[in-house]
């Protein structure tokens, strides 16, 4: 079927309307092209995981390298090429695009009920741009490799005689693929929302997804000009951040972390969108607080944008505004916080099944407590001090990553595997690698805090002799857990091959996704769902309740 | 060196590390406390509320106004709390007292060197301070963004090309502390370490009458080449264990050829060793860039130890 | 993002694209999305503006001295230029939506035509200056009479830096609104639009504004200080 008939045919044609979106036109062109919201999806998760795997091979190359002190298996250079492209990769084109653009893609308009997003094209010219970013950015591994860390601080990017321009030009390119996304998703949920779902009936997923795109519209585009000046910087010396021609190189700090404090929570919201709903279903509970939890993930985008200094506190910035940076800083924890303790709450008196995706959503909880807390940690002026450019930040920010973002991810892939593939995953083994991730994700980054602490620096190539023992017992759980994520992608593939068929609705969740078959039909719904009341339908009134007490 | 003193945190070694240290335990505190809370509602609920029958129903309970509120106050009060407690502790460790030991600190990759403007001292590589006097520290960097932290200090503060940024301790221990770089600056950021020496008040001034040499009359020639080697981080660039790194490995070159870029090679004698590390760019070790600094502070017999101890070194 | 009309395989479709129940409704995102993406083009030009600001309240004297070498004449011919193209621009929707077509088509020529008159003008400022060694970065090397002074003002080739950076990037957003103007013109003699359908010609009416918005930025802050 040829792209233009999709778009033509309103209502689908007796013959394809009811095939899955799978099934509805096949070949590389069926792909390439679609315009559907869901296969664009797809793409956009398998691409997001080739980088993960990509990703995930430096990052194990780097804990082989520390296995000792000085040389282990690369030259310093090599190393620090290694952590900027593991940084790099895992940030620009894992991470950011992963949810928001393959789940996100997926879900939204499934959830709203709609066929599709509002600009299909958009959609599809996001992804082949993100395409050309991450060619880029592989182009510039062949061209002798960035060195910069991920930060492209300055001078050091602008003397570094490595090839920063690909790899710039690719992170820019990758923030309009990015911002091209927030468009879409802001305007679906604006126009899009079927009659009778007012804003406070959305699932909560769509309220993280609302908050992400805003901070995704306003805040890349800073990130685009800071990455345009430093390459002009390269290439003919303006002056703006190299101190050389009279620049200020930490005034590309400011703008830096102006797009890349926000950026945490365009990773964070959208994985606190998916742990809301996994906890609401599998608890069988209406989610506690709901127009606490939604107005949260406005309130820490907003705020997420005024402390973007708390990165900075000893870069020479002023003493006034390292106060002023730090005492925002624990301003934002407070939605975060909220958000917590209604998920708590909405376990209490539940049904709960322990079923994979809860597993992810209990361990999201344990793992994302500690990230959040050692950031509060982090925002302490004199604590920072200390701690600042060493493994302790290291350890925050994977345990809120990777522990919070990614956990939240492949509880929500689990969660939602079923409708995008039609099949199911084999849940024993799911829970066994859960545990297995859970375990070698403490043991490789929990002892990165107390490195951190004693004083061992991050971006080390080489290091005391004293620091050797928990370097090599983290690099030891690092293999427990990539063998977790081995196993994990294995199971998927066998799954969408071979996995058994899956139901509509095998978790019995009320929202509009799982009215449609498993996997969808090319238009979403056979016939516009109908919507009232809220999103959540899993609780009766307390006095027919029959969990028991 | 000290690092990693304590089992968890560094040994306190100046006067600003017992308040950090109390914030640390006060953060630290509040944080196992939450953690706890948290992780064991939610362990208690799982248990309690597990699902015993598949069709079993649960109560609407949609929101309770009492209860947000009062976990979005108490969290933030403690925040207040920390906040306050961190940006004392800071101060306290911004404005130097009047009448501290002035020392201006240069960071080049990759390596420190310690400038006395009263005493006329340069030092390279070692930051040699007596224990209980404050010292200031006036810093800036000769290329890139550098950092200079000291764990037993607690102090940290980035050094940068354009602009001063200052920073001060009091030693509260006698004893060599390790200064890291902490901000990524290249090849060797890990192998930019200096070292803090703190004296007592006699030594120091023993150090500072024998112009910043210390007493070198027990050591051989080829002993105070060594010193001379880690105080000016030679061994930033240059093993002596046969390793490749910036710079070529300097053990049991002494005596054989060595190629040269351009296809020239060269005898290592002694006026080949005092060239290289005078004029480095002269000639260029085949395989390697032409990126040695010039040491133009040594002084003749400094760079007679050095040769020295480089013929000194083992294959 | 606003020409979901034309299919990929280049024939025309039905105004209504598949998944939007109404033209208002399809109408209105298309609006929306447009605004919201101008937000971000502010964004971006805002970078440049806090660059700007930071340089001068540094440097007040060398950004005075230095901007008296930008001929204010040609910035005001420029910004007229600009502003009427605008007013044309206006028209041109108003002529979309009550199905004018050759009005339209003109006036979008018009457009068309007045934002070549402002790229000549940039193109002579620059050549100007270039041929005065007037230029960005490295290759700042001022020379003549009417430079002379510019070489031992410390700052002043971070000035022009500034000054050829944001007008470029301005440059170019003219150029990327030509092209986009151009595709109108096309399609306006195929006669497309008119009644309910015309929110292309009116998303690329408001990109065109806001091009010119930012240029009533930059004329002052680089032409007139004093
Ligand atoms: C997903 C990404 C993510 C998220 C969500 C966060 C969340 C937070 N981060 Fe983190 N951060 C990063 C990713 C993230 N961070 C990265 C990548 C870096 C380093 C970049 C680099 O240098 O390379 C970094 C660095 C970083 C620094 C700078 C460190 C340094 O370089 O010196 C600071 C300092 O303030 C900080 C603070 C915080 C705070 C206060 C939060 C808060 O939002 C956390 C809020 C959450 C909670 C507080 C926990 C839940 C609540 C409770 C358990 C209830 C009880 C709570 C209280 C009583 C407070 N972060
Ligand atoms: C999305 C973000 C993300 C993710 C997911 C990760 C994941 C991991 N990171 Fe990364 N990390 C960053 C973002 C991320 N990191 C950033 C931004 C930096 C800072 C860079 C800078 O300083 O500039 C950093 C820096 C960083 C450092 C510090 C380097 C230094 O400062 O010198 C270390 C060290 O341990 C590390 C380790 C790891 C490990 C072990 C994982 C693991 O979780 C990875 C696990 C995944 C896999 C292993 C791949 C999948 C599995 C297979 C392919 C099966 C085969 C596997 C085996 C055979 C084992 N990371
Ligand atoms: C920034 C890195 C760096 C530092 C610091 C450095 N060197 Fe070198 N050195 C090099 C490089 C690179 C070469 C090879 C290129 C050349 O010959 O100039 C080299 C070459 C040499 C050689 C010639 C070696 C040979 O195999 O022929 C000697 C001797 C030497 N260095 C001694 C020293 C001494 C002594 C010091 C400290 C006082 C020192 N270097 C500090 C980088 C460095
Ligand atoms: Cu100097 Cu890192
Ligand atoms: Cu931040």
């Amino acid at each position: 079927m040829s792209i233009a008939t999709q778009i033509i045919d309103r209502h689908g044609g007796a013959d394809h309307g009811h095939k899955s979106y799978l099934e509805d036109g096949s070949g590389l062109r069926s792909w390439i092209f679609t315009l559907d919201h869901k296969r664009i999806g797809i793409m956009y998760l398998a691409s997001a995981m080739a980088a993960f795997l990509l990703g995930g091979l430096l990052a194990m190359i780097i804990r082989i390298e520390l296995l000792t002190p000085g040389p282990t298996i690369i030259s310093a250079d090599r190393y620090n090429q290694a952590f900027t492209l593991h940084g790099a990769i895992m940030i620009f084109l894992f991470i950011i695009p992963v949810i928001p653009a393959a789940l996100g893609n997926f879900f939204l308009p499934l959830q709203l009920g709609a066929k599709d997003v509002a600009f299909p094209r958009l959609n599809l010219a996001s992804y082949w741009i993100y395409v050309i970013g991450a060619i880029f950015a592989v182009v510039s591994m062949v061209m002798g490799s960035v060195d910069t860390g991920w930060t492209f601080y300055t001078p050091y990017s602008v003397d570094s005689n490595t090839a920063v321009i690909p790899m710039v030009t690719g992170a820019f390119i990758l923030g309009f693929s990015s911002i091209f996304t927030g468009v879409n998703f802001v305007v679906t949920i604006h126009k899009m929302r079927p009659a009778g779902m007012g804003w406070f009936s959305m699932p909560l997923f769509l309220w993280a997804l609302y908050a992400t795109s805003i901070v995704q519209i306003l805040a890349t585009p800073v990130l685009g000009i800071t990455l345009l000046l430093l390459a002009v910087e390269r290439l003919v010396g303006i002056g703006i951040f190299d101190p050389l021609m009279g620049g200020d190189p930490v005034l590309f700090q400011h703008f830096f972390w102006f797009y890349s404090h926000p950026a945490v929570y365009i990773m964070i919201l959208p994985a606190m969108g998916i742990i809301s709903e996994v906890i609401a279903c599998f608890s069988r509970k209406n989610i506690f607080g709901y127009r606490f939890v939604a107005l949260s993930s406005i309130g820490i985008a907003v705020i997420g944008f005024l402390v973007w200094g708390h990165h900075m506190f000893v870069s020479g910035q002023s003493e006034l505004a390292g106060t002023i940076f730090s005492a925002l800083t624990f301003l934002v924890a407070i939605p975060s916080a909220i958000k917590v303790f209604n998920w708590i709450a909405t376990m209490y008196r539940g049904s709960i099944e322990l079923k994979t995706p809860m597993i992810y959503a209990l361990m999201f909880l344990f793992l994302f407590s500690i990230g959040g807390l050692t950031g509060v940690y982090l925002g302490a002026l004199a604590l920072n001090v200390h701690v600042h450019d060493t493994y302790f930040v290291v350890a925050h920010f994977h345990y809120v990553i990777v522990g919070g973002t990614v956990i939240a991810f492949i509880g929500g892939l689990h969660y939602w595997w079923p409708k995008m593939s039609g099949r199911m995953y084999p849940e024993r083994l799911a829970q066994v690698v859960a545990l297995m991730i859970f375990v070698g994700f403490n043991w490789t980054f929990f002892p990165q805090f107390i490195l951190g602490t004693q004083g061992m620096p991050r971006r080390y190539y080489n290091y005391l002799p004293e620091f050797a023992p928990l370097h090599q017992f983290s690099s030891a759980g690092a293999f427990v857990m990539g063998a977790g994520f081995g196993l994990m992608i294995a199971y998927f593939i066998w799954s969408w091959l071979r996995g058994p068929r899956a139901p509509q609705n095998p978790w019995g969740a009320t929202t509009l996704e799982w009215t449609t078959s498993s996997p969808p039909i090319m238009h979403n719904f056979h016939k516009t769902p109908m919507v009232s009341g809220g999103a959540y339908h899993y609780s009766v009134h307390p006095s027919e309740a029959t969990v028991r007490r | 060196m000290d690092a990693a003193a304590g089992p968890f945190l560094p040994s306190q070694a100046s006067t600003l590390a017992p308040a950090v240290d109390a914030v640390h335990y006060f953060v630290l505190g509040i944080s196992i406390f939450f953690f706890l809370l948290i992780v064991g509602l939610m362990l208690t609920f799982v248990i309690r509320y597990r699902r015993r029958r598949a069709e079993a129903t649960t109560p609407d309970l949609t929101h309770n106004h009492a209860l947000e509120i009062f976990w979005s106050v108490t969290p933030l009060l403690i925040l207040a709390a920390i906040f306050t407690m961190g940006f004392n502790a800071y101060m306290a460790g911004r404005v130097a007292p009047d009448g501290a030991l002035e020392v201006y600190v240069t960071g080049r990759q990759w390596s420190w060197s310690f400038s006395y403007p009263r005493e006329g001292i340069v030092s390279p590589g070692e930051l040699v301070v007596p224990v209980g006097r404050p010292v200031k520290l006036v810093m800036a960097s000769e290329d890139v963004i550098h950092s200079f932290f000291v764990p037993a200090f607690r102090v940290k503060q980035d050094v940068l090309p354009n602009r001063y940024t200052t920073l001060w301790f009091e030693a509260t221990m006698e004893g060599e502390f390790v200064i890291f770089c902490t901000e990524y600056c290249g090849t060797s950021h890990s192998d930019m370490i200096g070292t803090v020496i703190v004296k007592s008040e006699e030594e120091y001034r023993a150090w500072v009458e024998s112009g910043g040499v210390g007493d070198i009359s027990q050591l051989s020639m080829a002993e105070y080449g060594a010193l001379l080697f880690r105080q000016n981080a030679c061994n930033a660039c240059h093993a002596v264990d046969g390793t490749r790194l910036v710079g070529p490995p300097l053990n049991g070159i002494f005596g054989h050829r060595q190629p040269l870029t351009g296809g020239d090679a060269v005898t290592v004698d002694e006026e080949y060793l005092r060239e290289s590390i005078v004029n480095p760019n002269a000639k260029v070790v085949d395989g390697y860039s032409a990126s040695m600094p010039a040491f133009p502070h040594l002084k003749p017999e400094q760079v007679g130890a050095l040769i020295e101890y480089i013929k000194s070194l083992e294959q | 993002m606003s020409q979901p009309l034309a299919t990929i395989s280049g024939r025309p479709a039905p105004p209504l694209a598949h998944h939007f129940e109404s033209m208002k409704q399809q109408h209105d995102s298309a609006v929306l999305g447009m605004w919201v993406f101008l937000l971000t083009e502010i964004l971006l030009f805002s970078g440049l503006f806090v660059g700007y600001a930071v340089y001068r309240a540094l440097h007040p004297e060398v950004f005075q001295a230095a901007s008296q070498l930008l001929d204010w004449r040609m910035g005001m011919l420029n910004t007229f230029v600009l502003l009427t193209s605008s007013l044309t621009m206006a028209l041109a929707v108003r002529a979309a939506q009550l199905g004018r077509h050759r009005q339209l088509a003109l006036l979008l020529a018009s457009t068309l035509a007045l934002a070549g008159v402002f790229l000549v003008v940039k193109y002579f400022e620059y050549s100007h200056k270039l041929h005065r060694g007037i230029a960005p970065g490295f290759w700042f090397s001022p020379h003549g009479a009417e430079a002379a002074g510019l070489a031992d003002l410390p700052y002043a080739r971070n000035f022009f830096s500034i000054y050829f950076v944001m007008t470029a990037l301005h440059g170019i957003h003219v150029l990327i609104g030509m092209a986009a103007i151009g595709w109108l013109l096309a399609r306006a003699r195929r006669q497309d639009f008119g009644g309910e359908y015309y929110y292309p010609v009116e998303c690329v009416g408001l990109y065109w504004h806001l091009v010119d918005l930012v240029w009533i930025y930059l004329f002052p802050l680089l032409y007139l200080i004093d």
